[in-house]
């Protein structure tokens, strides 16, 4: 009980603090994104391959030795941005183990230029990044997993023998304690 | 015996409070996980609307239905879809089916979502409905609400408002001249038109309320 008391007040407060810092710069993104997406604008020479389903789902079915943590994120889910350090540092603390991180952006065509490329170069990013830009989700979230609902940040997590979908945030330890279900 | 007291009064308080933080708990994940589902009657409320006025799916006399369109002022999906869900009121209130939106995010943790940006907003984009803030967050669980924007559509029939169809507005927010399945369209159609609403459910990519 204390402890669920501890951990709600922690996080209030962490949120309370994030929340703050990012108040202007939501202000300027809403403003930015009055712009309807222009995607042939933005689709030229983005820095991160773009996929629709069709050309992504292999991604989520290969057969080889490795274990795959692929997350589904985008720049201006807040929830997905505090947790993409974790995935960071599994990426970098697993690869010798045959792990590999593929994160998948679901930002939008007008954001590619001035928002994914800029956070991606400025985090420095390690993590292999693609885009997906398919918007017939009702079609390609089933394919991705039936429990998904739609929400993000969601994780998949998977090898040739095991699959298991996340449609949550991770802390460092409870990512590494999942990917450990896999990988032995 | 005092002691034999003092044990007995902390137990007991302390059953309370595990009775308490369970309860808390089950509450929490039956709200978020289960909410409405196809069929379900949902409940009425009363929130405050960026007019001043308190509004009420009771108040709409003549209304045969609704649809209750969680969105917000912040989710880049959420302003994607603004002009199709004025368009939506456009079509619809005239057939005795009004858009009802509500903002179910915290300003607390979304600044931008505040009922002063919301008025902001909704003066902007010249919204022809209400549009509701959800204060204290009450009605978004009840619904199942998970991201913005995120539709129900409401029945009016003689036992209440009942639940037909739940999900997305189209099948591409990103460029409404190629939406190939119009998913609320075709459903109050149906609603309408005393047909089986097909499909009942969508899923969409959605900002998840904060």
């Amino acid at each position: 009980m204390n402890k669920l008391f501890i951990l709600g007040l922690m996080v209030s407060i962490f949120v309370g603090c994030v929340e703050k810092k990012d108040e202007k710069k939501e202000e300027v993104e809403t403003a930015r994104n009055e712009m309807v997406s222009q995607k042939d604008e933005a689709s030229a020479d983005v820095a991160f391959p773009i996929y629709d389903f069709d050309g992504f789902e292999p991604m989520l079915h290969k057969g080889d030795e490795k274990t795959y943590v692929v997350n589904f994120w985008a720049t201006w889910c807040k929830p997905c941005i505090a947790e993409m350090p974790h995935f960071e540092r599994i990426n970098a603390e697993q690869k010798d183990n045959g792990v590999e991180v593929i994160l998948v952006s679901l930002d939008m065509p007008h954001m590619w230029k001035k928002q994914l490329e800029p956070f991606v170069e400025k985090k420095d990013i390690q993590s292999r990044v693609v885009i997906l830009d398919d918007p017939k989700q009702n079609d390609w979230i089933p394919k991705v997993s039936e429990e998904w609902g739609g929400g993000i940040p969601a994780t998949l997590i998977y090898n040739k023998d095991k699959r298991t979908f996340y449609e949550h945030g991770f802390t460092y330890e409870e990512l590494n304690n999942e990917l450990h279900k896999f990988i032995n | 015996m005092k002691k034999k007291n003092i044990l007995g009064w902390s137990t007991l308080l302390m059953i309370f409070v595990a009775a308490f933080a369970m309860g808390f708990k089950v509450a929490t994940e039956h709200n978020l996980d289960k909410g409405y589902q196809v069929g379900d009657r949902a409940a009425d409320f009363s929130l405050k609307n960026v007019d001043g006025t308190m509004v009420s799916l009771s108040d709409f006399d003549k209304a045969k239905g609704f649809l209750v369109i969680f969105t917000c002022n912040t989710c880049p999906y959420a302003q994607a879809y603004e002009n199709r869900i004025i368009a939506l009121d456009a079509k619809y209130k005239p057939q005795g089916v009004p858009v009802i939106a509500i903002n179910p995010n915290d300003p607390s943790a979304k600044p931008g979502d505040s009922f002063t940006k919301m008025k902001e907003r909704a003066v902007e984009k010249g919204f022809t409905f209400p549009y509701l803030f959800d204060e204290g967050q009450k009605i978004y669980p009840q619904y199942g609400a998970t991201r913005t924007p995120h539709v129900f559509l409401l029945e009016k029939t003689a036992s209440g408002n009942m639940v037909k169809y739940i999900g997305a507005i189209d099948d591409n927010y990103q460029d409404a001249s190629r939406v190939d399945e119009t998913f609320v369209e075709n459903a109050v159609d149906a609603m309408l038109a005393g047909n089986e609403i097909n499909p009942k459910t969508t899923k969409a990519i959605g900002c998840g309320i904060k």
